[in-house]
């Protein structure tokens, strides 16, 4: 058994409204020094695997077809065993 | 079906809202026939046009549509929509074709991130497909948006041909019919309030006709896009 950490992040081309929103709230708390905020997901799931390499084929394609949309976002995965 | 009543699906997803006024403006407004058709079904029940309402599908969970689109019914809606049956996306519906690949591109957060719900002046870029053909050529329609989510983005290759096939059908534009950034109301690319696939038989739209078609409302625009649908599917001869 295989524990998957996937960040799924919008794509550095599209705009993050939300990001920019959270970025003017830290500027509000009189915090000067950040910048470059964007907002993304954190899935955790665990995944049945004899190999590393099988839990990671089921997780990259659990991102590609649902958790993840190319259009809009990239997504990275950490697999760790359990 | 020549002449007879156009039979419309509506598609029920857990979170649609706007499946009964959908249902309602078929049957009572345009005096068609229409059923609900539940998303845990696979039988289409032989309609003519599906329609896809507007709402929050699974609570818009992971990404608006995304969950809708692996809803038992929605292989059904692929099939019946790549045979070249007629289908509608309104809202929720148009974010949940273009997470099932009937449409390109996505539906990003609103630019303001507000929830959007107001009357917008769309343009009717072409009368040449079966959801517009009951408008004048270069109409301008009053028609509601309501939704968080109706940034249209896609890439500039696709952008190109889009434009370049005359996929874009609606645009929000001013009173004069001029697609400006003030009269964007949520940042979509191009003003794209709608889209058409390739083949013209599959239509993608955040405003919501159904809810600008009963005349006790104030605005029957809306009805112009049902009513095209109607005239098309009158037109086809049975099989």
């Amino acid at each position: 058994m295989y524990t998957a950490k996937i960040r799924v992040t919008l794509r550095p081309s599209i705009l993050d409204p939300q990001g920019k929103a959270v970025e003017h709230a830290i500027g509000a708390l009189g915090v000067g020094s950040v910048q470059g905020v964007r907002m993304g997901k954190y899935i955790e799931m665990r995944v049945e695997g004899a190999t590393e390499a099988e839990a990671r084929k089921v997780t990259e394609d659990v991102c590609r077809k649902l958790l993840a949309n190319p259009v809009m976002e990239d997504f990275v995965y950490d697999i760790e065993k359990i | 079906m020549s002449g007879e009543r156009v039979k419309f699906g509506v598609v029920v997803f857990p979170g649609s809202n706007c499946d009964h006024d959908a249902y309602y403006v078929c049957k009572k407004v345009l005096g068609q026939d229409a059923a609900f058709l539940w998303h845990k079904e696979t039988d289409l029940q032989n309609v003519d046009a599906v329609i896809l309402p507007g709402g929050f599908s699974y609570g818009d969970y992971l990404r608006c549509g995304a969950i809708a689109r692996f809803s038992p019914i929605m292989k059904e809606v692929v099939r019946f929509a790549e045979k070249g049956g007629t289908v509608i996306g309104i809202c929720n519906g148009f974010q949940i074709l273009v997470e099932a690949g009937l449409l390109p591109g996505v539906l990003l957060r609103n630019t303001s991130l507000r929830f959007v719900c107001r009357y917008v002046r769309l343009k009717v870029e072409t009368t040449a497909t079966r959801f517009t053909s009951a408008c004048a050529p270069g109409a301008i329609l009053s028609i509601p948006i309501a939704h968080g989510d109706g940034n249209y983005f896609t890439d500039p290759e696709t952008l190109r041909r889009l434009e370049g096939n005359g996929q874009v059908v609606f645009r929000y534009c001013d009173a004069q019919g001029v697609p400006t950034p003030e009269s964007n109301p949520n940042g979509s690319l191009a003003n794209i309030a709608g889209i058409v696939n390739e083949r013209g038989n599959v239509l993608g739209m955040m405003p919501h006709p159904e809810r600008a078609s009963d005349p006790v409302l104030g605005y029957t625009d809306g009805q112009r896009v049902f009513q095209s649908m109607v005239e098309y599917c009158q037109s086809q001869v049975p099989a």
